[in-house]
């Protein structure tokens, strides 16, 4: 090598072995082999390419150090760092896969407990752990008598090694587990869902099911009305320690179930259904459907058939029906509002009434004409079909969408929204006679109160609620305050000397209109025998605190051998007697009645 | 040629051969692992009684065991680091033959012991693990081909061990084992970057390695759970990771004293994988960055000795081997501590299990073999150098 020291770091390999024809044949002439030559400059080279390897091997190798220095050093702060925060507690877990199976309590407007969590258990096995199993089979089919031995060995004995044998356990369930002894049956804990009053309020507790389980813990989701409906609310950590105050009350609620319990059984009908509302706020003070079912064990939905006969099936909300006459206060109030008729207008009622090749007829003829009041009191449908053909079908979908006939009710149970009021497809002039008496348009009970206590309080707009509202808020007007104070006014003539004569209840001006529609038939036609009997109204008449709407499905009554199925007859003795029971329980003051009339003598100290 | 001259001093034929070994050896890193076989052991008594309880077993069963492999290891690590390079070289790629063949026939003869992939084979009194045997050999078979491809007219070397480590990191990706995949890949990385590798090309292996992770992510769902656990911004405390977690944070600085710890009734894994949270718990940070610096030591000081080696072979696998074995604690250690996502994968001699802590054995015999000063020919170049 010749070039300085310092060349050897840049300078390409020296590329001399391709030149070395000069010295070959220099060392030709001095007799040497120049294969020696050859050997020595590929050594030579070899050895400038490993020196150069080498020295950058140095550089990477200390790379490669510092990289490690680093990494190591890295690890060795982030031990550190996590050696010095604070143990997190072991919580069941964490983030959005947290099973939580705390539940608010749901309580009435008084504050009684409706819902609550009880603390429970369930029983797991591990099989792998257990000692002896038939032995615990025996134990088991004894403790649980719904479990057979051979269910349970065929379920210990699967090879799985966890195994879920009851969802909820009573404490001495627990108890008698616990005294079998096996090391493999194990307990998790749980909260159970509990409706203390059993099927009271059934249709608006809705009911719950486990979510996820775990061992902790397992999760209760609402399946149906109020509990799934506020679900969120329920569940919400925050708002645990603050039950859910419901419009309900329960002594109310009792009481209506109880009486319409009865009535159901007196007219042998299939189901009923009654709701209480306060006329001013819309708040659901009691709502009932018969047949009901117990949440604590709520029962399976039905798997054939029509859904509506399910005992899970809330009538007052989810059940749309073609309501009749109850109707005929509408069209009646919308003419007075309008000031095409007073109550003492003279209205064309003669009877059979032909429009095109429909025919309109009374459940009697009531004569050729009658005022607008009486039109209400004897129910005449070719009355209220003229009031119907004067206002004119737009006018009458309008009005009635201001009472909320046209959409579904924004009661806060899951299954509101899908009680969609059912509208006639084209809405003409013989449709909107026909709903002018309740046909045509299916709605529910809810809907009919809620239309009832919008027209019927002052004219104000009412959404029906089930939770608890402070003060009344005004809604948006309806009808003008004389417009519902005429309608009440001849509602109450309808108890007094009409169709509903046995709605009257002594100081409590009961006011109301009789329905009894026939009921459609899936021929497209109606059945003749079976009918919807329902009783609207509202009470007091002269200061109007709670609308209410009671039905009854194909009841009737036997009288003198033939058989009575109108609501006169079925729905509204039963009304009465709801209201005689619950008007004091909900603090109306009855109206006390001059002495003289009543017959009876004042006692007074004397002789 | 010796002459032979009457009256002369007799030529040595060379030092006894221990006296040379401790003379040359790298007795500081001698001393590192058994510190770090040491502690091991010590760890062993805690967490393994758990594991020996859960399979009807006494209770330091496992420390037994351990305790034998571990003679056995230290056996083998003394054998390797008295062997020559070249013997060292020899026995590599032997070894590579016969582990890679092992390796094969897992798919047929294996066993998953129900943890989601075939790595062992199953042996009567332990199992075995190839992919842990699998790691030194390789490197050296890489740094053979690669320290011959230096050679004029030597082979295409580079080539080839890439071929090689493509094809072991498609099986080790197929049982799945991406943890002993990557580190078949980094180890192989840091050959090819120590013996040159382009700058470019290094970027280009980073980029193929960000995808094939990507890719694994996408294809197992053993992998996505485990990088999702890692992902989450906290810690779900009811996995593996969660329990070492807070096993590390209960231990702070000093501890929660020797036998006070959980962590290892919780993990399954406690023995092996996550042997450092049982460390952190009862011995503290203190115990953890003792570890910690102790492999620090065995890898720089293997690199600082080869900074002055000449021989490319000797060079390569050095630098492949310490990192293999740097790399593999630095995972380990680093998954408990949540800078890396769960992988499977031991402390070398400090887990429980015979054929990593074997397989550790190997490793740093072979790097105390290679590292042993030799006569470099240093003063031969100096002048040369100088002379020149």
């Amino acid at each position: 090598m010749t070039g300085p020291g310092s060349d050897l770091h840049d300078a390409p390999a020296p590329r001399r072995p391709l030149r070395p024809l000069a010295r070959i044949l220099r060392a030709r002439d001095r007799g040497e082999n120049p294969d020696l030559i050859e050997r020595a400059n590929r050594a030579e080279r070899h050895d400038h390419i490993r020196d150069r390897a080498r020295r950058r091997a140095e550089g990477r190798l200390l790379v490669l150090g510092l990289f490690f220095v680093a990494a190591f050093g890295t690890v060795a702060v982030r031990m550190g760092t996590l050696a010095s925060s604070d143990p997190a507690e072991p919580v069941l877990s964490a983030g959005g896969a947290s099973i939580t199976s705390a539940r608010a309590d749901i309580v009435d407007r008084n504050g009684r407990l409706l819902a609550t969590n009880v603390v429970t258990s369930a029983l797991y096995a591990h099989p792998h752990e257990m000692v002896d199993i038939p032995h615990a089979v025996r134990e088991l089919a004894r403790v649980f008598p719904g479990r057979s031995e051979a269910d349970l060995t065929a379920l210990l004995t699967s090879g799985r090694k966890f195994v879920w044998i009851e969802r909820t356990l009573s404490p001495e369930q627990v108890q008698a587990v616990h005294d079998i002894g096996d090391p493999g049956l194990l307990f998790a804990a749980r909260e159970m869902r509990v409706y203390p009053n059993g099927p009271l309020a059934a249709h608006i507790l809705g009911g719950v099911r486990y979510g996820r389980e775990g061992v902790q813990a397992a999760e209760i989701l609402g399946v149906a009305g109020i509990e799934k409906a506020f679900d969120d609310r329920l569940s919400d950590p925050a708002m645990l320690a603050d039950p859910l105050r419901l419009s309900i009350d329960l002594t109310v609620q009792t009481t209506m179930r109880e009486v319409l319990e009865g009535g159901m059984k007196l007219f042998a009908a299939k189901g009923a259904s009654g709701v209480m509302m306060d006329a001013h706020t819309g708040e659901i003070v009691a709502m009932v459907s018969l047949p009901d079912f117990d949440p604590n064990h709520r029962p399976a939905p039905l798997t054939s058939g029509d859904q509506a006969d399910s005992p899970l099936f809330n009538r007052a909300v989810q059940g749309v029906y073609e309501l009749g006459s109850v109707f005929k206060i509408f069209p009646v109030a919308q003419a007075l509002d309008e000031g095409l008729i007073t109550p003492d207008t003279i209205i064309d009622t003669q009877s059979p009434m032909r429009v095109g090749r429909h025919r309109i007829s009374d459940y009697r003829n009531y004569g050729p004409e009658l005022t607008a009041t009486r039109v209400i009191v004897k129910s005449s449908n070719v009355g209220t079909a003229r009031l119907a053909r004067e206002l004119g079908s737009e006018k009458q979908r309008e009005f009635l969408g201001r009472l909320g006939f046209l959409e579904p009710t924004s009661v806060e149970l899951v299954e509101a929204p899908g009680a969609k009021p059912l509208l006639p497809r084209n809405w003409g002039e013989i449709e909107s006679m026909t709903i002018s008496y309740g046909h045509g348009l299916s709605s529910s009970p809810l809907h009919l109160a809620a239309g009832y206590a919008s027209l019927l309080n002052g004219g104000t707009k009412v959404a029906p609620t089930l939770q608890r509202r402070d003060g009344r808020s005004l809604g948006p007007r309806v009808v003008s305050e004389r417009t519902s104070a005429q309608a009440r006014a001849m509602l109450r003539s309808v108890v007094t000397e009409g169709t509903a004569s046995f709605g009257d209840v002594a100081g409590y001006e009961v006011g109301g209109k009789t329905g009894t529609a026939d009921k459609p038939a899936p021929n497209g036609r109606y059945y003749d025998d079976r009918v919807l009997a329902t009783f609207a109204g509202v009470f007091p008449a002269s200061d109007p605190e709670y609308v209410f709407v009671v039905t009854f499905d194909e009841g009737h009554e036997i009288v003198n051998g033939e058989p009575r199925r109108t609501a006169g007859w079925t729905t509204v003795p039963v009304t009465a007697e709801l209201i005689r029971r619950t008007a004091p329980l909900l603090g109306v003051r009855p109206a006390i009645e001059p002495v003289v009339q009543s017959g009876l003598r004042e006692a007074r100290n004397g002789r | 040629m010796t002459e032979m001259v009457h009256g002369a001093a007799p030529v040595s034929v060379g030092e006894p051969l221990l006296p040379k070994w401790w003379r040359t050896i790298d007795r500081w890193t001698l001393l590192c692992v058994c510190a770090l076989f040491g502690i091991g052991l010590l760890l062993g008594f805690a967490a393994s009684p758990p594991l020996a309880d859960r399979n009807g077993l006494p209770p330091f069963f496992y420390v037994q065991k351990q305790a034998i492999f571990g003679a056995m290891a230290f056996v083998v690590l003394l054998g390797c680091s008295m062997l020559t390079p070249r013997q060292v070289r020899r026995f590599g790629v032997l070894a590579f033959v016969l582990v890679f063949i092992a390796l094969c026939l897992l798919p047929v003869f294996g066993t998953n012991f129900g943890k989601g992939a075939v790595r062992w084979y199953s042996l009567g009194f332990g199992s075995f693990q190839p992919s842990e045997f699998l790691k030194p050999a390789f490197v050296i078979l890489a740094a053979w081909l690669m320290a011959a491809s230096q050679d004029l007219d030597g082979p295409p070397g580079r080539l080839i061990s890439f071929c090689v480590t493509l094809g072991l990191v498609a099986i080790l990706v197929l049982q799945p084992d991406y943890g002993q995949a990557s580190l078949i890949l980094f180890g192989w990385g840091v050959m090819y970057f120590i013996a040159g590798a382009p700058w470019l090309l290094l970027i280009g292996i980073a980029g193929a390695v960000v995808a094939g992770g990507v890719f694994a992510y996408n294809a197992s769902e053993h992998v996505q759970r485990r990088i999702d656990g890692y992902l989450a911004t906290d810690i779900d405390p009811n996995t593996q990771i969660g329990y070492a977690a807070n096993a590390i944070r209960e231990g702070g600085i000093f501890g929660v004293g020797v036998g006070e710890g959980e962590v290892k009734s919780y993990l399954p894994d406690a023995h092996t994988d996550f042997i450092i949270a049982v460390a952190a718990e009862e011995y503290g940070l203190v115990l953890v960055l003792l570890v910690v610096v102790l492999y620090a030591i065995v890898v720089l000081r293997a690199l600082a000795r080869l900074l002055r080696e000449r021989d490319p072979f000797v060079r390569y696998a050095g630098a492949g081997l310490a990192s293999v074995l740097g790399m593999q604690a630095m995972i380990n250690v680093g998954v408990a501590a949540r800078l890396l996502p769960t992988k499977g994968m031991t402390l070398p001699f400090v887990s429980y299990g015979g054929s990593s802590v074997i397989a550790a054995g190997i490793t740093v015999g072979m790097l105390l073999a290679l590292t042993r000063t030799r006569p470099q020919g240093r003063i031969e170049d100096l002048l040369r150098r100088r002379g020149g």
